[in-house]
């Protein structure tokens, strides 16, 4: 697409911030509400000669996008709730086998098939946790059309810098918005690290250095003989069963996020230098939740704002130094309670935390975020997570 | 309260809270997108909108929200509606408690039946979906409708919808369009500033 002014809804955002980062296959199984990202990719396809493959489900649609990925191509897969659920087997697949791609997930209302068509967080801590064993993944939480697509392009940026998926933690509310897109004259790029040594000296998963590095990829189909597995497996990517192997073979997966935490992690911050309260907030939330800080400001009360763009890894530095300040976080999330207690646990008893729930698949309005800002000035010193009575039951 | 409509925006020069609000397939999502693009891109204000739909293609009730402001928008759900376009009764039912006691509600008057309404509300009917027939196709009812609003509420300039529905219709269809818009512009003229209150 042309560089200039949009307009353009988040899901279409999404579409063009993948094919804008070089993004060449598609795999998917449709699903509401974010099939418009599959809409605007199939039609763009044919003039940037890109693949899509509608599979016979996500756990299928997730083995594809990892094919591909192998293959050379930078690849993606768009879901919602169910999808991704399906999609948790595979996650922990691309993770063992450090596989650059990018999963978008325009969360809906659930559990099971929920709310196709409303908005929710409530996939927030499946992204960190809903595949078995150890790893550590990245998601970004994109609040508008336009950083639909500038995060589309970030995720595959990291994907392809860490060898990892990255999962673009979008909603319904953010797909379904529109909104101007500016599509910028130049685009930052990332590219996995190729091997250019002897063929048969390749190694898949030889990392320099030892723990923090990220293995080489070759050009798959001129040669290169070896071997992955799911299984443990040692630096030719042969499956070894023993504890040595283990740590040499997951240990990196988490060291390589845990140690360039600094560089991963990023959020945007407003007035939290002064502030009493802090709302934390990320996702579509956010923009209700600066609505709000306006309104209490207004009414005096200092306020600051703390909004993790990237979500995982979570911005524990700042939180914890936040919260030895202020008197309380105030955390609204449209779900029951996911981030808020990554957020206590990173305050340690520091400071209060006042959990805002929504009346799931509705967005907070600004009001209800107020009142727990002016909660958070009066409650007295509390161990527990203070949960705000949602509005409609009394 | 002035009865001008030009008076009425400039009285009110902030964020408009909008809905257009009808049956799936009556093109009321694309009228969002067409104002929004209208006002964001060609007139350079701010304008943010959401839509929500059934799960049907068509005939299922449908509507699109749509924010215009000099700043930047963040909340991005209306409230409160400044500005109601109703496009079938269902719609007209069910949104009509949502307008502000000023509010303006333009709707299709061969399609909608008014109730008692509260007295402040200003009322601009246009028989929309027969001016689509009259000028060959049902489904510019839409687009004769964002010409009637362009008059009469001012929140975009014509101008900018002049250059907003090109670019978001198929290209046979760009004179067809225009001219529905036009069809709703000029009605404008045809109706009273201050209509009379209708009771059903």
């Amino acid at each position: 697409m042309k560089a200039g002014t949009h307009r353009l809804s988040g899901n279409e955002a999404c579409a063009e911030g993948a094919i804008a980062a070089g993004c060449r296959f598609l795999g998917v199984y449709p699903i509401v509400p974010a099939l418009e990202v599959v809409e605007r990719f199939l039609k763009r396809c044919p003039e940037i000669g890109a693949t899509f493959v509608q599979m016979e489900d996500e756990i299928s649609v997730l083995a594809a996008v990892l094919g591909a990925s192998w293959t050379g191509k930078k690849a993606m897969t768009v879901t919602s709730g169910p999808g991704f659920s399906l999609m948790m087997e595979h996650l922990g697949l691309g993770v063992m086998l450090e596989t650059p791609c990018v999963i978008v997930d325009v969360q809906r209302g659930g559990p099971s098939e929920g709310m196709p068509n409303s908005p929710s967080q409530g996939d927030m801590m499946q992204a960190r946790w809903g595949s078995h064993g150890d790893y550590e993944i990245v998601a970004l939480c994109p609040n508008s059309p336009q950083e639909m697509f500038d995060f589309t392009i970030k995720a595959f940026n990291l994907s392809e810098k860490y060898r990892i998926p990255v999962v673009v933690m979008a909603d319904e509310a953010v797909g379904h918005m529109t909104d101007n897109v500016v599509i910028p004259n130049k685009i930052e790029l990332v590219s996995r690290k190729y091997y250019k040594g002897k063929k048969d000296k390749y190694l898949p998963f030889l990392r320099e250095p030892a723990l923090t590095g990220i293995p080489s990829m070759v050009d798959i189909g001129n040669g290169y003989k070896f071997h992955v597995t799911g299984l443990t497996h040692d630096e030719r990517g042969y499956p070894i069963m023993n504890a040595e192997c283990q740590e040499f073979c997951v240990r990196p997966l988490m060291e390589k996020i845990r140690k360039n935490v600094d560089e991963i992690v990023e959020f945007e911050e407003k007035d939290t230098n002064n502030a009493e309260i802090v709302v934390l907030s990320y996702g579509i939330t956010s923009r209700v939740a600066e609505k709000a800080m306006d309104l209490a400001t207004k009414d005096g009360i200092k306020v600051g704002f703390l909004r993790p763009i990237v979500v995982w890894p979570f911005p524990e530095k700042k939180v914890r130094e936040l919260s030895k300040k202020i008197k309380a976080f105030v955390v609204p999330e449209i779900n029951y309670g996911q981030i808020v207690y990554e957020v206590e646990r990173c305050a340690g008893g520091n400071c209060n935390i006042i959990f805002v729930p929504s009346k799931s698949g509705a967005v907070h309005e600004p009001e209800e975020i107020v009142n727990a800002i002016k909660m958070g000035i009066k409650e007295e010193k509390r161990e527990e997570v203070i949960q705000v009575k949602i509005s409609n039951q009394q | 309260m002035p009865n001008s409509p030009e008076l009425w925006v400039i009285n009110l020069n902030r964020m408009f809270e909008i809905k257009f609000a009808g049956y799936g397939g009556q093109g009321l999502i694309r009228s969002g997108v067409i104002v929004g693009k209208a006002a964001s891109i060609y007139d350079n204000k701010f304008s943010t909108m959401n839509q929500s739909f059934g799960p049907e293609a068509r005939g299922g009730a449908c509507s699109s929200q749509l924010l215009v402001s000099e700043t930047k928008v963040l909340y991005p759900y209306v409230t409160k509606l400044d500005i109601l376009v109703a496009m079938s009764r269902e719609a007209y039912e069910k949104f009509e408690p949502e307008l502000k006691d000023t509010g303006m509600l333009i709707y299709d008057s061969d399609l909608v039946k008014l109730k008692k309404m509260r007295p402040k509300i200003k009322l601009y009917p246009i028989p929309a979906t027969r001016f689509a027939e009259e000028l060959g196709n049902r489904i510019i009812a839409n687009v004769v409708m964002l010409g009637f609003f362009t008059a009469i509420t001012k929140v975009v300039s014509k101008q900018a919808m002049e250059k907003a529905i090109p670019d978001s219709v198929p290209e046979r269809f760009k004179d067809l369009n225009l001219k529905a818009f036009n069809k709703g512009f000029q009605h404008e003229k045809q109706i009273p500033k201050i209509p009379k209150f209708q009771n059903s």
